[in-house]
């Protein structure tokens, strides 16, 4: 995915998440402002905008955390309303989300980690009758792999390190193999190293599915090569190139100039 | 003068001879006179005829007049039996011949005039008919007493126990009265009396609808007696005629099938019923060869069969025919039962009914607002009850469950001030602010001690404060035993408001809501008008912004705890006020409290009151429908806030946008 | 305890059975069968005599409380719901139990004095003169409609598993379903526990109001003796604590486990995972309600006796302070703190422990027992999170240092509340 590619108009059914005319306040605080955002089946986005421009309150929405006031969040091929369902029902129809603070089960291994985010039955009674398959299993450890933490997998995901509890909580959306993944601020607190991890856990994920990262530090947008949404007192307010919308002046008179 | 002449006169001509037969009318007093002239009737003493002699004594208004009627009423006075002439009298022993004397005093003037033989004396002995109109000729002597305290008392015996003979007593004094309180009083009776003796009906259902809008509950005894029904029974249909008043279904609520039935077999309309027992007291007298009726006993343990068996013996004539259970359906449908007005005229009814349902309007609109009041003070104490757990619970977070042992400290506080203090007014003047203080510093030391560990594991705050609420309890116990203590109320609360016969309130519920009103404007102020409720609010907003601007979160904790905790030990003061101080008092507000808190919204002190009002006014009127059972409103209400939480899971006021979120 | 944390071995290969799994159920289920045969050695009914039959029935009875104590500890410890109304379906199951009972054993008696009559008795006679017996205490001649099952044994069986079962599936579908949480939820389901009692409190509860359901302990149509009919119960109380905790450690481990635990460290989290975490909690609450049902029928009959004193708030709280002075989080936590303090509350309360005289002031234990518990509580969820069964990680953690982690530290840890992250 490149940004020229996503700056064209993707066609209509090629569209995973439709969110239009969405707004919500809060004690007559208007958080999301008549907000219209779309996404396509496998593309990265990076959605900038300064501190309250409703960044966390668009992901909420789409997860099903907040219910807008008004507007329509319409998703997938058959174009059903999220609106209508709860976070379990959003995430099972695949929809991942990753918070700012990582949050993994301290208390529980990585393994334990991963095995409950895998795809698999989520009803109370299959879950516990559940016994793990030796492809469940080889999908663990072929995901802890993948996020660098494949010696960690008998430790307590309390004991890892900050950066390590971001890459699990990346594994564990994987696991869920979802076809749009939510991610915030996910470089808060990394290393240089860990964060050039980051962008390549992300970048390759993005190759089968939709992500939309929700990102403050520039450098770590410019590397992500991405589309970019700038929200600003909840509605967009310029799409496109990094350097695109670094050039708009509205951009930059809310960036700096304040 | 001129007018013992003209009675004079009158009695020379009217009665001729009785005044011949009378020595000489000239030397008798006037009211000794009076009685020769009626002698032959006042001998005759029935009550058909007395009534002239009666009317005269009272109309004659000699000073006399009364205590001639009370003597005589009394049975004290006595006629001679050589002249006639009557006198009062008393006992005075034996003479020596162990004959029984009398002292005689004069009628007139009460003078001592000698001692007779009782053998030559006759005493009148009116019977009770005639004591009861002499009773009614003396009550108005008492109606036109110049004493007001005789007047008053008078109407108040006849509002006891009325007499038709009142009421025209009554109509002729009540011209004359001069006192307007006393006045009135006469005229409300009179028109009562009227109700009841009117001798036409237009003049008892003009009385009955001068009294629209009144809610007196003589009025309601006085009305009441004339709708009163009679059950009765008839073969169909109710026949057409009647003043039926309704028709009952047997089965119903106000007529039982077996009441029904025993009317008809009262009315020999059927035949006795035979109880279950009995029918069984029946068969085993009749058990011949352990067979009854041809039927053995071992099978007799079902109802069919014994019904079979004794059937049978009324076919052989054994015992007699009587219907059992199962016939008394059938027996019962071929009757109609109804009520009919038998008091009076089907139009006084009609008027009477019409009265009787516009009282029970009005007293219904006022019973609720006396409920609406109950509720009031209900919801008043809990509110009292819930404020300091809403400043703990709601402001930080921080779930007291020793809440209502703080309570409970604040009345046995309370209670020990007047040990000391015997004035109840000082002592309750002392007890509210030291309970304060004794529950403010028990407040501190829990939180220093405590809570302060658990500030962001509210769950573990509530087992440790939960901890805390056994042992303060347990040593209450130990420390005041487990006996009910009294906190006694001084005098000038002791009362009650009262509006109408209906709606009335006490002092201590009306001192309750005003000083829940006194905390809530108390609470107002130290949160938004003090510098302290500035930082109290600053660190619920934000701890740690509130920190680095310099205000301490650690203090400002300890004194919102503290406040919540002081508040309920005046909380505490004013529940055992009207409550029975035990070590278990606390624990009857705690859950009410925690549901106020809940209902009304954390963090918010008109959600609390909010929530009070409404947990107060269900309550009461979940009660109303079903004022028995005070168990069972309890129950129905916490069901109510158990689905009313689903439809607002954050109270009524809740705080909307992230900060509830989160 | 979990499965996976103590065996490494991720990759494909066959996995031990549970128990292999799990060795402190091993380990508890020995210890239960050792107690149950030493006990039986030394009872008065099948063995030497050394254990009075009322200490049996304490005993059998504390089995009883340490069934309820696993399954609070499933519903709290490990889901994060303090319920403080799993004592109400324990009293639940207790008067389904007792019901039968009641009517049974009365039945026998009527039955009994009505046999000599002169005409055998109708069954109406039978069943109002049963009706006039017990609910004569209550001014009621005739059977409310909730004892319409209670002349059948397999009915009433059912009713111990079906009527608390049913009553926590309504309650925790209308409190989960509106996202209550915390402790508002500990708040509602101590009203919910209130109103429960209250409602049994009132004379028309059909339930013999205050005078509750007595003479429990005579097992209809036996006539065994107490010293017999006790080991029985304790025999049977044994059974379904092995039981239960088999099928309560079975439950925790696993997937369903690591979900459940999930939801008590962030709901939020596991339900962005696609887990309906309202579903795993009303199963667990009614799971959990249904195992303290259990636990009721087979108390109430030991006790001898139930009424709606039992199931107030108070109860349910002393549960919770059962399993947190055991230990959370961990089953035989919660056995070792209900035994612990259940039968230390019987030493004192019952007036055997001796007085402590200070000169000054006599220390009467049944007086001061419910101060000094009170205080204990305080000292253990101040200063030891983690209760007695804490100690055993002393032992323990120095093998496997992953077995229990920090999960119930006082610092960060797993028992965070949502309200707490403000």
């Amino acid at each position: 995915m490149n940004a020229a590619a996503a700056t064209a108009a993707a066609p209509r059914n090629d569209r995973l998440l439709e969110v239009s005319g969405v707004s919500v306040s809060f004690d007559g605080f208007k958080a999301i402002n008549n907000l219209s955002f779309s996404i396509g089946k496998a593309e990265l986005r990076a959605v900038i905008g300064p501190n309250g421009a409703g960044k966390t309150t668009f992901m909420d929405i789409v997860t099903g955390k907040t219910r807008p006031d008004e507007g329509k969040v319409i998703w997938g091929d058959r174009s059903v309303s999220l609106l209508r369902m709860n976070e379990a029902k959003i995430a099972q129809a695949g929809v991942g989300r990753k918070f700012q603070r990582p949050t993994v089960f301290e208390d529980q291994s990585v393994f334990d980690n991963l095995l409950m985010a895998l795809r698999n039955g989520r009803s109370a009674w299959t879950v516990l009758f559940y016994k793990p398959s030796d492809e469940d299993r080889a999908r663990v450890v072929a995901l802890a792999e993948e996020i660098g933490l494949e010696t960690q997998l008998a430790r307590k995901s309390g004991e890892l390190s900050h950066g390590q509890k971001q890459w699990l909580e990346i594994g564990m959306l994987l696991a869920q193999e979802p076809q749009l993944l939510l991610v915030d601020e996910p470089a808060a607190g990394m290393t240089p190293a860990e964060r050039e991890h980051t962008t390549d856990i992300l970048k390759e994920a993005a190759k089968t599915r939709a992500v939309v990262v929700v990102e403050h530090d520039m450098e770590f947008v410019r590397r992500l090569d991405c589309k970019v949404t700038v929200l600003h007192e909840g509605s967009v307010l310029a799409e496109g190139s990094l350097d695109h919308v670094t050039k708009n002046e509205q951009v930059i008179e809310v960036y700096l100039g304040r | 003068m001129t007018r013992l002449l003209r009675l004079l006169a009158a009695c020379l001509f009217a009665l001729l001879p009785a005044a011949a037969m009378a020595q000489d009318t000239d030397d008798l007093s006037e009211i000794q006179a009076l009685l020769q002239e009626h002698r032959e009737i006042i001998e005759k003493s029935s009550r058909r005829t007395i009534g002239p002699a009666i009317d005269a004594i009272a109309a004659s208004g000699l000073p006399a007049a009364q205590d001639v009627l009370e003597r005589w009423q009394a049975r004290e006075m006595w006629q001679r039996t050589d002249d006639g002439l009557f006198f009062f009298t008393e006992e005075a022993g034996e003479d020596a011949n162990g004959e029984d004397l009398l002292t005689l005093f004069d009628i007139a003037t009460g003078e001592e005039v000698g001692t007779v033989l009782e053998d030559d004396m006759d005493q009148l002995k009116p019977n009770s008919g005639i004591r009861a109109m002499m009773g009614a000729a003396l009550v108005r002597f008492q109606l036109t007493d110049p004493n007001d305290r005789v007047r008053n008392r008078a109407l108040t015996a006849i509002e006891r126990d009325a007499q038709d003979s009142h009421l025209a007593t009554l109509r002729s004094v009540i011209a004359e009265e001069t006192n307007p309180a006393i006045a009135a009083r006469m005229a409300r009776l009179e028109r009562l009396l009227t109700i009841r003796f009117g001798e036409d009906d237009a003049e008892r259902i003009e009385a009955i609808e001068s009294f629209s809008g009144d809610l007196g509950v003589d009025l309601r005894a006085t009305l009441n007696p004339l709708v009163q029904t009679e059950l009765r029974v008839a073969e169909g249909e109710a026949p057409e005629g009647e003043d039926v008043a309704r028709v009952l279904r047997p089965g119903s609520e106000a007529l039982s099938k077996a009441d029904a039935y025993t009317l008809l077999v009262r009315e020999e309309l059927a035949p006795p019923l035979i109880s279950g027992d009995d029918q069984k007291a029946a068969l085993v007298a009749n058990i011949i060869d352990g067979q009854v009726a041809g039927i053995q006993v071992a099978d007799l343990n079902t109802d069919d069969a014994r019904d079979l068996a004794y059937a049978e013996l009324v076919r052989q004539g054994a015992v007699e025919a009587a219907a059992t259970e199962d016939e008394i359906d059938e027996i019962i449908d071929g009757y109609a039962f109804y009520e009919v007005y038998t008091a009076t005229s089907p139009e006084v009814v009609a008027a009477a009914l019409g009265a009787l349902r516009s009282i029970d309007t009005k007293v219904a609109v006022n019973q609720f607002l006396d409920l609406t009041l109950d509720a009031l003070s209900l919801a008043s104490i809990y509110f009292l009850a819930a404020i300091g757990l809403a400043i703990t619970f709601g402001v930080m977070r921080v779930i007291n469950m020793a809440h209502g042992e703080f309570i409970m400290m604040g009345a046995y506080t309370g209670y020990v001030v007047q040990q000391i203090i015997p004035n109840y007014t000082a002592s309750i003047a002392v007890a509210i602010p030291l309970a304060f203080v004794v529950t403010f510093a028990a407040g501190v030391a829990m939180e220093r001690l405590v809570i302060r560990w658990l500030y962001h594991r509210p769950l573990e705050t509530l087992l440790a404060t939960f901890g805390i609420s056994i042992a303060l309890q347990q040593l209450a116990k130990n420390i005041f035993g487990t006996q009910a203590r009294p906190l006694t109320s001084p005098d000038w609360l002791g009362g009650a408001l009262v509006f109408n016969d209906v709606v009335s309130i006490s002092y201590i519920r009306v001192a309750i809501f005003v000083l829940a009103l006194i905390f809530l404007g108390v609470f107002l102020f130290i949160m938004n008008r003090t510098r302290v409720g500035l930082e109290v609010r600053a660190v619920t907003q934000n701890p740690r912004m509130a920190a680095s601007m310099g205000i301490n979160p650690d203090k400002i904790n300890m004194l919102t705890f503290g406040l919540g905790s002081g508040i309920a030990g005046i909380a505490g003061v004013a529940i055992g006020l009207y409550a029975q101080v035990t070590s278990e008092l606390g624990q009857g507000y705690i859950v009410q409290s925690f549901m106020t808190v809940v209902v009304g919204g954390v963090g918010n002190i008109w959600g609390t009151l909010l929530g009070a009002t409404l947990i107060g006014f269900l309550q009461k009127f979940i009660e109303w429908f079903n004022p028995s059972n005070t168990l069972a409103a309890q129950t129905y209400m916490i069901i109510f806030i158990i689905i009313f939480i689903q439809f607002r899971p954050r109270g009524l006021i809740a705080l909307k946008g992230r900060a509830a979120e989160a | 305890m979990t499965a996976t944390t103590t065996n490494p071995a991720f990759g494909p290969g066959r996995r031990k059975p549970f128990v292999m799994r799990n060795p402190s159920v091993l380990v508890f289920l020995a210890c239960l069968a050792i107690f149950t045969v030493g006990v039986t050695i030394l009872s008065e009914g099948f063995g030497i005599g050394v254990i009075s039959t009322s200490f049996i029935k304490t005993l059998g009875k504390t089995l009883c409380l340490c069934l309820i104590a696993v399954a609070m500890d499933v519903v709290w410890g490990y889901t994060g719901i303090l319920s403080l109304g799993h004592f109400a379906f324990f009293g639940l199951g207790g008067y389904a139990i007792g019901m039968w009972l009641m009517y049974e054993r009365t039945r026998l008696i009527v039955a009994e004095s009505m046999s000599n009559a002169a005409l055998p008795p109708t069954p109406e006679e039978i069943s109002s003169g049963i009706a006039t017996q017990i609910f004569g205490v209550v001014g009621a001649s005739e059977f409310p409609p909730i004892w319409a099952f209670a002349h059948s044994l397999p009915l009433q069986l059912l009713a111990v598993v079906l009527v608390p079962g049913l009553l926590a599936l309504v309650f925790g579908w209308l409190a989960f379903r509106s996202r209550v949480t915390g402790v508002y939820l500990s708040i509602l389901t101590q009203a919910m526990t209130l109103a429960l009692s209250l409602y049994l409190f009132q004379n028309d509860s059909g339930l013999r109001g205050n005078n509750g359901l007595s003479g429990l302990q005579n097992l209809p149509g036996v006539t065994a003796s107490q010293d017999i009919v006790s080991m029985w119960f304790l025999w049977a109380s044994a059974f379904a604590l092995g039981a239960g905790y088999l099928l309560c450690a079975w439950v925790v481990s696993g997937k369903f486990g690591s979900v459940i635990r999930g939801i008590r460290d962030d709901e939020a989290r596991v339900r962005f995972l696609g887990y309906s975490v309202e579903g795993y909690k009303l199963f667990v609450f009614t799971f959990t309600a249904v195992i303290a049902g259990i636990a009721g029928a087979l108390y109430y009959p030991q006790a001898g006796i139930i009424n709606p004193a039992e199931i107030a708030p108070i109860a349910s709280i002393y549960l919770a302070v059962w399993v947190a002075i055991g230990g959370r989080g961990r089953l035989y936590g919660a056995v070792i703190g209900a035994a612990f303090v259940s039968l230390v509350s019987t030493y004192f309360t019952g007036g055997q422990a001796p007085s402590i005289n200070l000169g000054f002031y006599t220390i009467n234990w049944v007086d001061w027992w419910l101060i000094l518990l009170g205080l204990t509580f305080v000292l253990v969820t101040l200063f030891f999170p983690k209760g007695i069964g804490g100690l055993f990680d002393l032992i323990t953690d120095r093998r496997s240092p992953d077995r229990h982690g920090a999960d119930l530290g006082p610092d960060q840890g797993a028992l965070r509340e949502k309200e707490a992250e403000e």
